[in-house]
């Protein structure tokens, strides 16, 4: 598959489709996986495909520094590939003008503190029904493959790995939970680790960043720490795409998805909304029904 | 002042009132102009409209001591700019079950529509409000965590 996709990339810039190949390789410490940007079509055999390749490079789609570099074609994983049609939807990338390059993905593994590979699937994949990426103008691997994936996963999508964690989360009282969060967020740094990792957290200025007036604690005071959380999760319901991106940058190893997944299934439930699933569908948020229910306004 | 309010030295919670410039504002206006009584407990924060409700500020009610919070605006179709509370209601669907997940005390978070002309309807539900979150006492969880360095 690798080889697959790297003549695939080649081929995309030796005609010039592309200029830029936003993919993954080993260039971190140890040859851990991270984002490369190729270039030169005599360079494709940096590009990697593995069980490390976790992170969700759409975050890099609307970096200036990577517009700049010119049209671009990325490599995405399923739950990258909804995050991709997020950004289209919201019109921050023209879809014309990137090439996506879906591969299929057969799970990726979590990594120890050194970042080696643990061989034990993440949470999301074990409810993922998506292992080949929809929505993408080239496809690499066997679909047949992952259609077969997709169905042994299918019974347990809303029950297992992370729902299961949710569920039991909400199984305690109210102030458990909240008990629950401020344990997690007293250990926040704000370091702003999960914003920057976030293919959706695209805005220019954050207002998390805003002084005049501050809107919330820009230190890491137990406050401003929900404050924050409060304000990254919502800025992104009925937009997250559950790549689980921000949990796994969070030195902190809070659970964020927990938060997400909260609103992922709202979203679902109240609307019958899933986030980057159709491309050109309308915002969640942005838009609305004279009928959304409402038994809880008095 | 409502005699309950008078009471001194008991527990007084502070309830914080988000409401909309047309509707829920004027029905407390008219509760007033009726000499309609409701506690003093509710400080009223005017906004052009409940679409303007950002839920920061709702947080930031409970980082500032709050004990209770309402937004309130026009009824569904009688938004002064047509749609405000259609999105505010979709916003505010999700936005609960966020504060479910969290463990924050949905028992403190309240919405309504209240009209211009329904004056008694925020009467009764400020007076409503105010008693239960008497009863529930001071929000110490979230006072907890805003005390906290
Ligand atoms: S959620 Fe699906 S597409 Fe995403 S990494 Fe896991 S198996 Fe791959
Ligand atoms: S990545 Fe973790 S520690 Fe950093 S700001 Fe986000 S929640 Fe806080
Ligand atoms: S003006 Fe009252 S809700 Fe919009």
């Amino acid at each position: 598959m690798e080889n697959q996709l790297r003549n695939a990339i080649r081929k995309l810039l030796e005609e010039k489709t592309v200029d830029v190949a936003i993919g993954y390789g080993r260039v971190g410490v140890g040859g851990a996986v991270g984002a490369v940007f190729v270039t030169d079509p005599s360079e494709v055999d940096r590009l990697v495909w593995n069980a490390e390749c976790r992170q969700n490079l759409a975050v890099h789609l609307s970096r200036p520094e990577v517009k700049a570099l010119g049209k671009p074609a990325i490599v995405v994983k399923g739950c990258d590939a909804r995050a991709v049609v997020v950004l289209a939807n919201e019109g921050q990338i023209d879809r014309e003008n990137v090439v996506v390059v879906g591969v299929v993905c057969e799970g990726i593994q979590g990594a120890d503190a050194s970042g080696v590979a643990t061989g034990t699937l993440l949470d999301k994949c074990v409810t993922c029904v998506e292992h080949a990426a929809q929505n993408v103008d080239i496809l690499i691997g066997d679909a047949a493959k992952a259609a077969e994936l997709d169905a042994a996963n299918a019974p347990n999508a809303k029950t297992a790995g992370k729902q299961a964690k949710l569920a039991a989360l909400l199984q305690k009282t109210p102030e458990e939970r909240f008990q629950y969060w401020r344990d997690e967020f007293s250990r926040c740094v704000r370091c702003h680790a999960c914003r920057q990792s976030c293919p959706l957290c695209y805005c220019n200025r954050c207002v998390a960043d805003k002084n005049r007036p501050t809107r919330i604690d820009t230190s890491a005071t137990l406050k401003g720490n929900f404050a924050w959380n409060i304000l990254r999760a919502f800025h992104l319901a009925g937009r997250c795409v559950g790549c689980g991106a921000c949990s796994a940058a969070c030195p902190a190893g809070i659970d964020l998805d927990l938060l997400n997944l909260t609103l992922a299934n709202a979203a679902d439930e109240q609307f019958g909304y899933v986030a980057g699933k159709e491309l050109g569908a309308a915002p969640l948020i942005g838009t609305y029904a004279e009928n959304d229910k409402e038994e809880f306004i008095r | 002042m409502n005699p309950e309010t008078k009471t001194t030295g008991g527990f007084e919670p502070k309830i914080v009132a988000f409401v909309c410039n047309w509707c829920t504002y004027l029905g407390a206006d008219l509760a007033g102009t009726n000499r309609l009584e409701y506690p003093a407990n509710v400080r009223i924060v005017r906004l052009p409209c409940t679409g303007r409700v950002d839920f920061n500020l709702l947080v930031k009610a409970f980082e500032v001591g709050a004990d209770a919070v309402l937004v309130s605006g026009c009824h569904p179709g009688d938004c002064h700019y047509a749609a405000g509370n259609f999105h505010a209601r979709r916003r505010w669907g999700l936005f609960r079950e966020l504060l479910d997940t969290l463990g924050v005390d949905s028992r403190r978070v309240h919405f309504s529509w209240i009209s211009a002309a329904e004056g008694a309807k925020f009467q009764k539900l400020v007076t409503e409000i105010v008693e239960k979150t008497r009863e529930l006492g001071p929000y110490e969880d979230y006072k907890a965590i805003v005390a906290e360095k």
